[in-house]
């Protein structure tokens, strides 16, 4: 039986490696979060069960955005065993912009470029262990840049 | 899709600063065209970066990273000459790499 097992898991693993990458990417995309129309909704997928305020969590970007589909964010956590950064905008029609793991020595920053429907918040949510810590900036936005 | 991928990994002290611009639409499926048609959702959903093989960074993207997305993260303990491997796969399955190395800043 012990044999069986192993060739029935060395069958499925070999199927795993068949599958073409857009199913497997498919498999990790996290939907739920990423296609919820509501903060609350997009740290429900993200399984996040509360947020703590921290100060140690930077994050730099534009008081005043001309254009909203261009909004360049960078965010720095200074919270030991940061393992994700999670970036949303309050009031795009999906909030989840955008989730950032970290590995092997990568450091917990990360600069990118989001859109913007609208004035709001910007959020970065950071993952250290099974504690989540919030922080929190206001972006001024001149035009819609979420169609 | 060949060259739609520009990579810049500098080591600056023992940290590789790694710059990526990567060519995609990024469409958010809200968008109308010019014939007042809805422009199906393209975005890429997953990249990930290798330093020698070892993933350093996971993202998972949705539709509000903007157009052409830009990427800027770094990465302790590395050294010159390092492989540093992107790949980013989108929602209709399309998918790209990109090799490069760090280089002295």
């Amino acid at each position: 039986m012990q044999r069986r097992a192993f060739l029935q898991c060395l069958a499925g693993l070999s199927a795993m490696a068949l599958l073409v990458p857009f199913r497997a990417v498919a498999a990790l995309w996290n939907r739920a979060a990423f296609e919820s129309k509501d903060v609350q909704g997009a740290l429900a997928g993200l399984e996040v069960p509360g947020e703590i305020p921290s100060e140690d969590i930077e994050i730099i970007a534009p008081e005043r955005a001309e254009n909203g589909a261009v909004v360049q964010v960078e965010v720095r956590s200074r919270i030991p065993g940061t393992e994700a950064i999670a970036i949303l905008a309050e009031k795009n029609p999906t909030p989840l912009i955008a989730n950032f793991m970290f590995s092997h020595g990568a450091e917990p920053f990360v600069i990118t470029r989001i859109k913007m429907a609208e004035t709001s918040h910007i959020q970065a949510i950071v993952k250290s262990g099974d504690k989540y810590y919030i922080a929190k900036r206001m972006v001024e936005v001149l035009e819609n840049g979420c169609d | 899709m060949a060259n739609d991928m520009k990579m810049r990994a500098q080591l600056k002290g023992d940290i590789a600063e790694i710059k990526i611009l990567m060519s995609h639409p990024m469409e958010t499926g809200r968008r109308k065209n010019d014939l007042d048609e809805i422009v199906p959702a393209h975005f890429i959903q997953l990249v990930t970066v290798s330093l020698n093989g070892k993933p350093v960074l996971e993202a998972q993207w949705g539709t509000g990273i903007s157009k052409n997305p830009y990427l800027t993260f770094q990465v302790k303990g590395a050294k010159v000459g390092d492989k540093v491997m992107v790949t980013w796969h989108d929602n209709k399955g399309l998918s790209s790499s990109h090799e490069g190395e760090v280089s002295q800043a």
